[in-house]
């Protein structure tokens, strides 16, 4: 049985950079999330042509964890994310495609996107995990209802690891925060230590 | 018509957001599906989308995609044929 | 292996067209009632969906209260009578879309589902932070796993589950873009079903470490990794989260005596299920799909059908999956086609949705 977890890596994007513990992996002086997210990913992945297919709050989502899970082992690896306004970007521009009754072309390729936890969809996807999934709504991360949820994984024995974090995206403001947790490492996984990675 | 299939393949890159490929990529022949542009279920209704929005066509069965999505020759035919935009 | 002290479920209530508790809804169920109408919905004409009828119920003007939050206040206040929250009870609500119809009117902060999270726990009384679960349409069902789960964690005593959706224009338009809503009411599993018909509900129960009637053995949440909207053609996700629940609960499948299935009435998902059902040996379990009564309530369905379910342990009495003729599904399943007295201890709940995600929970009736 699993007694004590650690936050053995994390991934952080946010301000047209990406940082992976706490090395600079990228960045860039683009503004505008589509040009950087493109960037960032191929530099780290040129053949997933699925990447450009997906909405933004995906593409943050699938970004943050390619840098995270690079040389990881994925093997049992759970999914628990979470932000505050869903897939509101999306859902706003479903909406648009429906507002009027002559306009009215509701897109296939939008709307499957008007859930949040498609972007934890598309990362099991990506890396092939057929694990635990779950996606919460909340106005900041709810770093103990987080923490005592991927505790449960891991002591249950549900999951082996579990991936975990913030992935926030609405009018081209975002922000990302995965990190694992794993049996492994020296960094606690108690809340004082997942707070430290919000300031 | 050649004309009308190099506008074709200019919005299905948009629409389908293909990346990195150019409508001189596409030949006219290529099969969409499968082994061709690897398109998938979602872009098969995407194109149903397209149909209607650009050419004015209604397709409410999906099986009837299936052979008008061949390939950039038989949509291009269809679209001919049945346009009413 | 399990974890942690045994949760139970306790009351709980729903809210759909076919009544506005869950003895109501119990009753028309037994009467034969199907909640499924032709309806206008947006630009849409002649759209056979389960709408809740406002025109009889005197909503106060002067509350500002969205139809969804009506539904989700009425649907909660029962088990509010019956447990006084305190300090250490979670509010756990499934949503998809909350309320999104705001958008019609470009109010985009008002749709945030947070808010409606926030407005209802402090009309509930609940002074914890709510939670909000949305998971396309496994989200009922991950929500009552979230609540035991976070029980199970010691993070809280008790929690009341709520789950809601609205039928709108917004959810509506895309499923018909996806090519997905039956011209006729919902038939699942059935040899002619051709696609969803669409509902609204809210359902609400009640769970803590007290014993009661309902024990959860287990449960599981297992994405497909496949592909965003068609699900798996192996029935992987599900597959894997029902053998979750089994093996939470330390028990082979054989110890599953009815099945509540998803069945929403789309070719694949349904003949996806019957795929998961038969790899774990349950083609000839006694199963239904509610959606013909209440259509596909998304982020309620999981919930509203758990509800439903109770009732049928509680009254020994198998519901059948009304829109149902002939088995359409590849593999053999073992449709409830009409009203059965019967007995079942122990009983699966499942659902899958958009985004690959899958979700199971097993149930035992304790006495």
């Amino acid at each position: 049985m699993v007694e004590e977890t650690y936050i053995e890596k994390v991934c952080i994007v946010r301000a047209n950079s990406i940082v992976v513990d706490t090395v600079p992996r990228f960045s860039s002086d683009d503004s505008l999330f589509a040009e950087f997210s493109k960037q960032a990913f191929r530099q780290i992945n040129p053949e997933y042509p699925k990447f450009f297919k997906m909405d933004s709050l995906s593409k943050l989502a699938v970004l943050a964890a390619e840098y995270l899970l690079e040389g990881q082992p994925i093997d049992d690896l759970a999914l628990v994310l979470a932000n505050r306004s869903g897939s509101l970007d999306t859902d706003v521009r479903h909406q648009e495609s429906i507002q009027n009754e002559q306009e009215y072309y509701p897109s296939p390729a939008t709307f499957v996107y008007t859930l949040a936890n498609i972007c934890a969809g598309e990362i099991s996807i990506r890396h092939g995990l057929q694990t635990e999934n779950a996606f919460f709504i909340a106005e900041d991360y709810p770093i103990n209802t987080a923490r005592s949820y991927t505790e449960y994984l891991l002591k249950s024995g549900k999951a082996k690891r579990v991936l975990c974090g913030w992935v926030e995206f609405f009018e081209e403001k975002y922000d990302a925060v995965l990190y694992i947790v794993s049996p492994k490492g020296t960094n606690k996984h108690s809340a004082e230590n997942i707070k430290k990675l919000f300031e | 018509m050649a004309e009308l299939k190099e506008e074709l393949k200019g919005k299905i890159i948009e629409v389908l957001n293909l990346e990195d490929i150019a409508v001189a990529d596409i030949a006219d022949s290529d099969p969409l599906f499968g082994e061709g542009l690897g398109l998938d279920s979602i872009d098969a209704l995407e194109l149903i989308v397209l149909m209607d929005k650009e050419y004015g066509i209604k397709l409410s069965d999906p099986k009837q995609g299936k052979s008008i999505f061949q390939s950039i020759d038989t949509m291009a035919a269809y679209i001919a044929e049945n346009r009413t935009k | 292996m399990s974890f942690g002290s045994a949760v139970y479920i306790h009351d709980f209530n729903c809210f759909t067209a076919l009544g506005e508790d869950a003895e109501a809804n119990w009753a028309s169920i037994l009467a034969g009632n199907g909640g499924i109408k032709a309806h206008n919905i947006g630009f849409l004409s002649e759209v056979y969906a389960s709408k809740i009828d406002f025109s009889t119920i005197a909503v106060d003007e002067a509350s500002e209260e969205t139809r969804l939050e009506y539904i989700l206040s009425q649907v909660m206040a029962p088990i509010l009578n019956n447990h006084k929250p305190s300090r250490r009870t979670a509010l756990v609500l499934s949503s998809t879309k909350g309320n999104i119809s705001y958008l019609e009117s470009g109010k985009k902060k008002e749709a945030e589902l947070y808010r409606l999270a926030k407005k209802l726990s402090v009309k509930a009384g609940i002074v914890t932070e709510p939670i909000l679960v949305s998971h396309a349409c496994v989200s009922g069902v991950l929500a009552i796993s979230v609540a035991k789960r976070l029980i199970q964690m010691d993070q809280y005593d008790e929690a009341i589950v709520l789950a809601g959706d609205e039928l709108s224009a917004f959810v509506l338009s895309g499923f018909q873009a996806f090519q997905a809503v039956s011209p006729f009411p919902c038939k699942p599993f059935d040899a002619d079903r051709a696609g969803v018909s669409l509902g609204e509900a809210g359902a609400c129960l009640f769970l803590s470490r007290d014993s009661s009637m309902f024990k959860i053995l287990g449960e599981g949440a297992i994405n497909d990794a496949n592909h965003i909207s068609g699900p798996s053609r192996t029935g992987e996700g599900l597959f894997r989260s029902v053998q979750a629940a089994l093996e939470e609960a330390n028990v082979e499948a054989d110890a599953i005596e009815f099945i509540a299935a998803h069945g929403t009435a789309t070719a694949y998902n349904d003949e996806m299920e019957s795929i998961a059902f038969n790899r774990l040996g349950l083609s000839t379990v006694p199963l239904n799909s509610l959606k013909g009564y209440f259509g596909h309530t998304l982020g309620a369905s999981g919930l509203l059908e758990t509800v439903i379910t109770l009732k049928s342990m509680q009254e020994g009495v198998l519901i059948p999956t009304l829109g149902f003729e002939k088995l359409g599904t590849s593999q053999p399943l073992n449709v409830v086609e009409r009203i059965t007295k019967k007995t079942v201890r122990r009983v699966l709940k499942t659902a899958s949705g958009f985004g690959g995600s899958n979700a199971a929970i097993l149930i035992e009736k304790t006495w």
